[in-house]
């Protein structure tokens, strides 16, 4: 196969299964909204979904270097930025990642 | 066509507003992406066309590798398969009933990335389709966005700023924070944290992917054993009674 060719047939592959899995679960689950398990489930999953979500990039931040005391003290500006700064999550986050890449840069 | 309405126009614009803290983490790691890309070897239109295609910042950053290394296309299926696997979770709380018209509709569900999924459920009520769609179309924007810039700077000058990239972790502690304003999350959480640590140790390869079934599958645990315990504590209220 030709390179193009193999870029193409990927990128299609790549195409067709992400948006089957965003796609699919829609016609499945709609007729269980009513379930009370899946009103549970509804309820439930997204505070433990983001929470994992957070852990794998803080994860992925910490790959490639020793940086735990960085990342730690920049996860601390963060919650505190946004709980005591009355949750403006821009404010959060750009404190936060210039905390980081200020400390990631300190020779 | 709908004409732009006051509230249209306005729901827009709280759609793009609700964009911009995801966006600061996004357009950042974008060029880190346009960077890799080119870094790697790949032709430069790789950069958008993966992003059209995927759509998935953390499917692109691994498919660079494994393209440059001319991994299979079944390789390269099953990976997209299993690290895109999470969003088959995001259907149930995701207001798309919101978004009318096939064609919006359509993209809405395209478009449904982490962090369109993680705004929404930080914040699940008040949307309307205009503002979704729009906070959507300005995500893929900046990701797009971004990978050119990041394409263009590879070509122009060898430049690199270290950490970037923890943006993307700051935006998902702060949506954490605001989906758990109430004691009832707290369950949820720690659920989901001893299903990370068991990720982590049994399947360093697969740690989203496995966490978020596990976490899954744990939740079902959760749902037979309240029932159980709500059964078990009505009964002892009848024979007291």
């Amino acid at each position: 196969m030709s390179q193009p060719a193999y870029f193409a047939t990927a990128l299609a592959i790549v195409f067709v299964i992400t948006v089957a899995l965003r796609a699919v679960p829609f016609a499945v689950l709609r007729p269980l909204r009513e379930s009370e398990f899946v009103g549970s489930l509804a309820s439930w999953m997204p505070a433990g979904i983001l929470a994992i979500l957070t852990a794998s990039t803080l994860r992925t931040s910490l790959e490639g270097g020793d940086r735990v005391a960085e990342a730690s003290l920049a996860v601390a500006v963060t919650v505190v930025t946004h709980l005591a700064l009355g949750r403006r999550t821009l404010l959060s986050v750009g404190l936060g990642t210039m905390s980081f890449v200020v400390l990631a840069n300190i020779p | 066509m709908i004409l732009s309405t006051p509230t249209r126009r306005s729901e827009i614009a709280a759609g793009l507003r609700a964009s911009l803290a995801a966006g600061l983490g996004m357009f950042p790691l974008g060029i880190a992406f346009g960077l890799l890309v080119v870094q790697a070897g790949l032709p430069w239109w790789m950069a958008p066309a993966l992003s059209v295609a995927a759509f998935a910042g953390s499917l692109e950053l691994l498919l660079i590798g494994m393209l440059t290394s001319g991994a299979s296309l079944v390789a390269i299926a099953a990976t997209t398969f299993f690290v895109n696997f999470r969003h088959v979770f995001y259907a149930l709380s995701f207001p798309l009933a919101s978004v009318r018209g096939a064609v919006a509709r359509a993209y809405s569900v395209y478009g449904l990335i982490d962090e369109a999924y993680a705004v929404t459920a930080a914040s699940p009520t008040g949307w309307t389709g205009p503002r979704l769609v729009a906070m959507q179309l300005a995500f893929q924007a900046y990701w797009v966005g971004g990978g050119l810039v990041g394409v263009a700077v590879a070509a122009a000058l060898p430049l690199r700023i270290e950490g970037l990239e923890f943006a993307l972790c700051a935006l998902f502690v702060t949506l954490t924070l605001d989906a758990c304003r109430t004691r009832r999350q707290v369950p949820s959480v720690l659920l989901a944290a001893a299903s990370f640590s068991v990720a982590v140790v049994a399947t360093p390869d697969a740690v989203v992917f496995v966490a978020l079934t596990v976490f899954a599958a744990s939740l079902l645990v959760r749902f037979f054993a309240t029932k159980l315990m709500a059964r078990v504590s009505g009964r002892r209220a009848e024979m007291e009674s």
